[in-house]
């Protein structure tokens, strides 16, 4: 059975009893056996092994980061779980890969960033789709939490704010006092 | 120039408590220096040779004099009592303590300013023409439409870990002035047929190591549409940019490996979600950040001046400065004045604390309190009336900031160089300096006339070497400094990349060296022809033989080929 852990789903700290499958070395897609519960799967395995997974009840599928969104198109309604894997925290393809799923597929269900996943992205992710964070495991979750609050306002449009800010309020020089 | 609203102020604070908790994490080990590394970056703090540098954004270049002024403070409280003018049309300082960053922040958001952005692989300051608003050859004023990139590029959730980093620059006149051909987008305002406003839209320029021009991806976009298309690019990029190789991360590479027809395809293809959404810029938008660029109240001036047609009769050495460093304005009766950051003995760009609230000064009293910083490294007062520019140039003489050689040799665009920068591989500054010292006569220098001579320590190109019709570039040969010289590199509207002619020299040479492409150029130019011009004319083919013909001395000789360092 896996081993509950905590992730940041919907601004809150909340236990989670999903597994990632990650293909070792020697893995193939198609003959790696995917373990019983609720598991987040490489998308090539979801591929390989469609007919089968197909019968689950619930099963999630991660996207690599060089991946594009257009890949899980077919089988959005089919997820629980959509995650995107961040290598390294760098690495910027995956808000690419969220906004897409989000934006352009119109994907509703729970959008998981994995990886290296560190307090000061938070903000970005959820702006591009994100609404849930499993936070590197040497990391403090709850000061990790911190990270989605850092700005109260934003100037451009995302998944999170479809109208900018010169469209949604009224704006004005003031001097600052 | 642009106002903050709340919303501004807001963002801007809220910054400096998320950067003050940053380093406050850094400093309690809850933070590796690895993952600390790209949010300084993104807030201008860079780890140099001997301490930290930051570089402060100044949005397409445009400065108020409280602004300046709290640069002179910055320098005084923070660092020791001199910044540094860059390319980016930035400011920035050498001698800062990671400790005091937050409060330089926090210092700078009491006048609008920050240094969001100023580095790190995302969207940068985008910069544009030092001479926006004023130029007599402008056909629309870009600053609005630099605001409105400054805002949506501000903290963008989806391009803050992008490749690499990524420049823009917009050019509003004929002429182009913020080289937006050398940029990863470069945007050309221009009008149609019908008279309405757009952008040509540049993708795919840079210099660094693989120096390449923009390719032109769309003719005419109208202007509603500059944000929706720039996320298209940028979307484009940030997923199928190269990673695996910092060296060919940029744009330009991806750019270049699919053509620019198929990236203009894509980026097409990508645009087509987003166009006309609510992204889409509104009259409204672009009136309300115009307001911020409406002409200062100018007065009904004549074109000229008997006093001052007569200070100019009478004094060469104003008549000399009013050649080189006075510009047309478009208003009668006003002149933009280009304070010449560039006096020999002094490293490109180095400013004071003092010349700092000198200019703040200055730009109150005969500026409507604004001043603009140029890619070049130099400061603009862009609307001095005509009948004040003589007490101007005596007062700016003064403070070693009328140096008459804007555009001319000793106007060396220079990188801060192995001096400072833990990136170099050589030094440039000294380089900068014995060239100036060589060639201080300035008879000699007006004769030579329009010439750009850059410098750049390592093969980042900050220094824009390859757009230098003179272009140096520091590189390291068994862990010593060597020069490569380059020739044929222009920037504006013709713009090219130098030819390297040949092997690298060393330091000392160098002087020489220059003096020896000088003299083939006076020896074959034609009347009113420019050292570019024959460049071009003869190819580097003369320049080479001659720079090369004869051994020049590596240390300090006397005799003809004397070096001055």
């Amino acid at each position: 059975m896996p081993v509950s852990t905590n992730i940041i789903k919907n601004r809150e700290v909340v236990a989670d009893d999903w597994s990632v499958l990650r293909l070792n070395e020697g893995d193939s897609a198609d003959s790696v056996s995917v373990p019983a519960g609720r598991v987040i799967v490489p998308f090539s395995v979801w591929s390989a092994q469609r007919a089968q997974l197909l019968e689950r009840a619930e099963i999630g599928v991660w996207l690599a980061s060089d991946a594009q969104a257009d890949v899980a198109k077919d089988d959005l309604a089919r997820f629980s779980l959509i995650a995107v894997d961040f290598p390294k925290f760098t690495d910027g393809r995956g808000y690419s890969i969220a906004y897409n799923l989000r934006t352009r597929l119109g994907y509703n269900g729970e959008l998981r960033a994995i990886g290296d996943v560190l307090r000061d992205q938070l903000f970005y992710m959820q702006r591009v789709g994100f609404n849930a964070f499993a936070v590197r495991a040497d990391k403090d979750i709850n000061d990790a939490l911190k990270g989605l609050t850092d700005f109260s306002e934003k100037y451009q449009t995302s998944w999170d704010e479809k109208t900018p800010l010169f469209r949604r309020v009224q704006r004005q020089a003031v001097s600052q006092d | 120039m642009y106002r903050y609203d709340q919303y501004d102020h807001l963002i801007v604070k809220e910054r400096v408590a998320q950067y003050r908790d940053q380093v406050r994490r850094r400093l309690a080990d809850e933070l590796t220096e690895e993952e600390f590394l790209p949010l300084r970056l993104q807030n201008g703090l860079y780890m140099q040779r001997h301490a930290y540098m930051l570089r402060i954004a100044v949005p397409y270049g445009m400065l108020s004099s409280p602004q300046v002024r709290m640069f002179a403070h910055i320098a005084r409280k923070y660092d020791r009592g001199y910044g540094h003018l860059t390319t980016r049309q930035n400011i920035q300082f050498n001698w800062i303590n990671l400790e005091q960053s937050p409060d330089i922040l926090a210092e700078l958001a009491t006048v609008e300013m920050h240094a969001i952005q100023t580095s790190g692989n995302c969207i940068r300051n985008t910069t544009s023409d030092e001479l926006a608003g004023v130029a007599a050859d402008e056909i629309i004023d870009p600053r609005p439409y630099a605001e409105m990139i400054r805002e949506w590029s501000t903290f963008h959730p989806e391009f803050a870990f992008l490749p690499r980093k990524f420049k823009i620059a917009i050019s509003g006149a004929e002429q182009d002035r913020a080289a937006t051909a050398v940029h990863d987008i470069g945007l050309h305002v221009v009008k149609n047929a019908e008279g309405e406003v757009g952008f040509r839209v540049l993708v795919g320029g840079g210099m660094g190591r693989t120096p390449i021009i923009g390719s032109v991806i769309r003719e005419f976009l109208p202007w509603q549409h500059a944000l929706t298309y720039l996320e298209a690019i940028l979307r484009v990029y940030n997923q199928h940019g190269r990673r695996d190789n910092k060296y060919k991360a940029r744009i330009k590479i991806l750019v270049k490996a699919l053509s620019a027809e198929e990236f203009a395809r894509q980026v097409e293809a990508e645009w087509l979600d987003i166009k006309d959404g609510p992204a889409t810029l509104t009259v409204d938008e672009l009136q309300r950040i115009a307001q911020y660029f409406t002409p200062p109240p100018y007065e009904t001036l004549p074109a000229t001046d008997a006093g001052f047609e007569a200070q100019k009769t009478d004094n060469k050495g104003f008549a000399n400065w009013l050649k080189r460093n006075v510009k047309a304005h478009k208003v009668s009766g006003y002149a933009a004045v280009i304070l010449s950051v560039k006096k020999t003995g002094v490293p490109p760009g180095d400013i004071t604390a003092a010349q700092l609230d000198f200019v703040a000064d200055l730009a109150d009293q005969y500026s409507f309190g604004e001043v603009r910083v140029t890619h070049e490294q130099n400061l603009v007062l862009a609307d001095v009336k005509i009948s004040e520019l003589f007490t101007v140039w005596q007062a700016v003489k003064a403070q070693g900031l009328a140096t008459p050689n804007i555009g001319l040799l000793t106007d060396i665009i220079c990188c801060p160089g192995g001096d400072f920068c833990s990136l170099a591989n050589a030094k440039s500054i000294p380089i900068a300096q014995a060239i100036a010292e060589k060639f201080d006569n300035l008879d000699f220098q007006h004769d030579i006339g329009d010439i750009e001579l850059n410098i750049s320590g390592c093969i980042n190109a900050c220094g824009h070497h390859h757009v230098g019709n003179i272009g140096i570039l520091g590189v390291d040969k068994d862990g010593s400094e060597w020069y490569q010289v380059s020739i044929g590199g222009a920037q504006g509207n013709n713009t090219s990349i130098g030819k390297i002619i040949g092997p690298s020299f060393s330091a000392q040479q160098m002087p020489v060296v220059i003096e020896r492409l000088l003299s083939v150029y006076v020896q074959q130019r034609t009347e009113e022809e420019l050292f570019i011009d024959t460049v071009q004319r003869l190819g580097i083919a003369p320049f080479k033989e001659f720079v090369y013909a004869s051994p020049i001395p590596t240390g300090y000789t006397h005799g003809e080929d004397a070096c001055v360092y």
